[in-house]
Formats: C-alpha cells, sequence, structure tokens
C-alpha cells in the first residue's frame, strides 16, 4: 500500500501544479492517472500546441508546459501510478480514505484530489437496447486478448482505423469475422481500409456496408446480431462476439459514484475552497463547476493554491497554517 | 443578429437569436441558451457530446475539418448532415438555419 498525505487523481497540468502547492505546506503527493504519462491533455492531445495565456509565457508548447512543471514539483518528490484507472474510494474511521485502481493499486491518504479534467476516455456504445445485458457475455468494446476469439463467429461495428486494424488481425484467428459499416468507404488509413476490401474480396471476411447494428439477441449469451441495411432490410448474423469500435468520449467513470454532487458531467464545488460536499475531497480544473466557471489552466492553478491551504488542517490537525511566500521562505525541498 | 431554430431530443422547435459578429460557435450558443449540451472537451471536437443534425441551412456551415469528420465516422449514431455544433462559426449565412440536438445529453 502506497501511503501519502494527499491523493491527486489526474496528472494533468492542475495536478501537476497542485504539488507544488502541497509541498510548500510540507504535504507530500502521490498521483493517478489512467494515461500511461503525466500531462493530460496537454500531453496526450495538443503537445505541439502553443498555449498563449499561462502568466509570464507569452507563448508555450503544451508539453514544454507539462515538463516545465514536472521540473517545478520536482523539489516535493511527487510519486505516480500511470496507465490505471481510480475505480473504489474507502473511507476509514480516522476519515482518511483508501484509493484502489483497476489494477489494484492501493493509496492510503488524508486528502483526495480530483483533478481528473475531462475524465476518462471509454468506449462510445452504440444505442442498443438490452446492450449492457450482453456486456462481458459477446459483447466487448476492446480486444484484450485475441486469443479469446479463435475460431469463434465475430462481428466487428465501426470505421475507424481501430475497426479496421481489429478486422484485419481478427481475420486471421476467428472462425469468421464480419466487419459492418454504415458507410461505403472508410476513413481510416488508405492501407487498411484497401486490405479489408482486399480481404472481402478474396472471402477471407464479410464486409457489411451502408448497414446499421439494430438488434443483438441470445439466450444468457450473445447468439444473434441483427442489421439493418440502407434499403431497411433486417440481416441476421450468427454471432459469438460483437465488438462496437465507435472511438473513445470522455466520461466522468467511477467517480460519478462517489456521492459527489454532479452536474453536466462536472463536480459541483464551494468556491472558498474547492472542496466537494464530501469531507476531505476536493476538486480542481476542468472537472469542477461553480457559478462564473472557466475551464483554464490558469484558473485550476488558483484552486489549486486555495485548495491545499485548505486541506492542510486534516494533514495537519495540531498547527496553524501560516502563509507565506516563496520569495521569504524560498522552497524547501523534501 | 441572426436567428435559426434548434429542435431539442424531444422534437421541440425553438427561435435563437445569436450575434454574428463575434466569433461564437453554435456549441457556445447552445450552451448559453440552456440547451443540455455538456461539450466536455469545450470546443477542441474531441467529445462529440455537441453532435447535432442539420435540416436545414446547410450550404452557410463550411467544410469540416479531418479532426471533426474523424469524430463523426467514429459515432455510433450518425446522419448525413451531421456536424459538430462546436466547429460551427455563428455567421450571417446561418440566418434561418435548423438544428436538430443529437448528442448525449446527461
Amino acid at each position: 500500500m502506497i501511503t501519502t498525505d494527499i491523493c491527486i487523481i489526474g496528472a494533468g497540468p492542475v495536478g501537476l501544479f497542485a504539488v507544488f502547492e502541497a509541498g510548500l505546506l510540507k504535504m507530500r503527493c502521490h498521483l493517478i492517472d489512467y494515461l500511461p504519462q503525466v500531462g493530460g491533455q496537454l500531453s496526450e492531445i495538443y503537445p505541439q500546441k502553443p498555449i498563449y495565456d499561462i502568466p509570464g509565457y507569452p507563448e508555450v508548447k503544451a508539453q514544454e508546459l507539462v515538463d516545465n512543471l514536472m521540473d517545478q514539483i520536482k523539489p516535493f518528490k511527487p510519486t505516480f501510478t500511470l496507465g490505471e484507472r481510480v475505480d473504489h474510494l474507502a473511507k476509514q474511521e480516522d476519515g482518511s480514505f483508501i484509493i484502489t485502481t483497476n489494477d489494484k493499486t492501493q493509496v492510503h491518504a488524508q486528502v483526495i484530489v480530483i483533478a481528473g479534467g475531462l475524465g476518462v476516455f471509454e468506449p462510445r456504445k452504440p444505442a442498443l437496447e438490452n446492450l449492457e445485458a450482453f456486456e462481458g457475455k459477446g459483447v466487448t468494446y476492446m480486444v484484450k486478448n485475441p486469443e479469446t476469439f479463435r475460431d469463434k463467429n465475430v462481428v466487428l461495428a465501426g470505421g475507424g482505423d481501430s475497426a479496421l486494424d481489429w478486422t484485419i488481425y481478427l481475420a486471421k484467428i476467428a472462425k469468421r469475422v464480419t466487419l459492418v459499416h454504415r458507410n461505403e468507404t472508410f476513413r481510416g488509413a488508405p492501407d487498411s481500409a484497401a486490405k479489408v476490401f482486399d480481404l472481402a474480396s478474396n472471402g477471407k471476411i464479410d464486409l457489411i456496408l451502408s448497414a446499421n447494428l439494430k438488434e443483438i439477441s441470445g439466450n444468457g449469451k450473445l447468439e444473434t446480431v441483427t442489421l439493418e441495411t440502407k434499403n431497411k432490410e433486417e440481416l441476421n448474423l450468427e454471432a459469438d462476439y460483437l465488438i462496437p469500435l465507435f472511438g473513445l468520449s470522455p466520461k466522468l467513470g467511477p467517480i460519478a459514484d462517489w456521492g459527489l454532487n454532479i452536474d453536466k458531467s462536472a463536480i459541483e464545488v464551494d468556491t472558498r475552497d474547492y472542496s466537494t460536499g464530501v469531507d476531505r475531497i476536493y476538486a480542481i480544473g476542468d472537472i469542477n463547476t461553480y457559478p462564473g466557471k472557466l475551464k483554464l489552466i490558469l484558473c485550476g492553478f488558483h484552486e489549486a493554491a486555495i485548495m491545499m491551504h485548505s486541506a492542510f488542517k486534516y494533514v495537519y490537525p495540531d498547527q496553524k497554517l501560516s502563509f507565506k511566500y516563496t520569495t521569504v521562505n524560498g522552497v524547501n525541498a523534501f | 443578429m441572426i436567428k435559426f431554430t434548434i429542435e431539442d431530443h424531444d422534437g421541440n422547435r425553438q427561435e435563437v437569436e445569436a450575434p454574428d459578429d463575434m466569433g461564437l460557435s453554435l456549441m457556445e450558443i447552445l450552451k448559453a441558451s440552456e440547451y443540455p449540451v455538456l461539450a466536455t472537451c469545450g470546443g477542441m471536437a474531441l467529445c462529440a457530446t455537441c453532435h447535432v443534425e442539420v435540416f436545414d441551412g446547410q450550404d452557410g456551415l463550411g467544410d469540416a475539418t479531418d479532426a471533426e469528420l474523424d469524430q463523426l465516422e467514429n459515432l455510433p449514431e450518425y446522419f448525413p448532415t451531421s456536424r459538430l455544433a462546436c466547429q460551427i462559426r455563428i455567421s450571417d449565412m446561418l440566418e434561418g438555419a435548423v438544428f436538430k440536438l443529437r448528442g448525449e445529453d446527461n
């Protein structure tokens, strides 16, 4: 078990800067992020894009800002769990928390800070009746272990790169692969699209274009996928597995079930200290909401500073907090 | 100011007025008008929660970027005139247009 003062969920710019503000108050931080690297959206989505509204930087590339933040917090020796999603939160008798990730990593902390930005990117689901009833019983949104599909009837749906790539890959393993796409063409990589058309014309896969998923059915597990074609005709496919691949969409994830007040996928906070309705849990950055909220990195930085001063009382209940400037006190490394 | 029409998820239509000279996006107007548009990504064509179907006025929209087309391509539900509201700039070309909300609303 990892033990820390503050557990920060989300290692984007705001989560990283929160480490600095905590460090000035002698509080240690552990960060957890679902992405395999720090930096959040900045590193994952637009590392080379310039940002123009960071105070003191007329222009800074997103990745450069992340690198600078990592330098800035180095004295406070933060620790990281990357590539794991926070799943479970357990309140302890003394008020502290134990957080458990999907990989069963456990972190014990006095205070939780949710700096989750957009949330976690989860697979987008097609609007099919009783879809959820078949999840894990034939319906799956990712290919974790291709061997699962050996000698099975697999239906893939979607037209992006991952739909094309998995069709090509599973064609070698599965008994029969069917790719269903609602258009006549693919926007994905031209090479992969050409390969898929080749496999189809050689009879190695079934390619069904201009068709949509309509229904799924089965007795206890998936047995049939029903499609609707352009001409409104129905087509029944025998299927052991259906893999809908419709990209990823940001969602709050398991945090949504923690009893916090949620408004339109954002966590409501008290602007005096960015606390949520739950004791010792704070939310800062893009994931929170309050009257006048602006989703800006610089606002998240401000929220981090105020929030950490409020959290001090939980980490050092017997000490009085005195506010100090770095120009007076410097940065005292751990 | 220009006027266009929004049809919500339940099929109710309402006329909306918006300034056409402030560089606003349709997504921003929808949010300001209290429509249930999440706009999780803040206008970067990443989440598609501002997905709209264009019923009328398609000529005034301009072409979709690759980023927008990639998102739309991936959506489970998609219509021939689907667009992302965050990528549509409000201009006088949109006068009289009709949009239907199609994005996730929770």
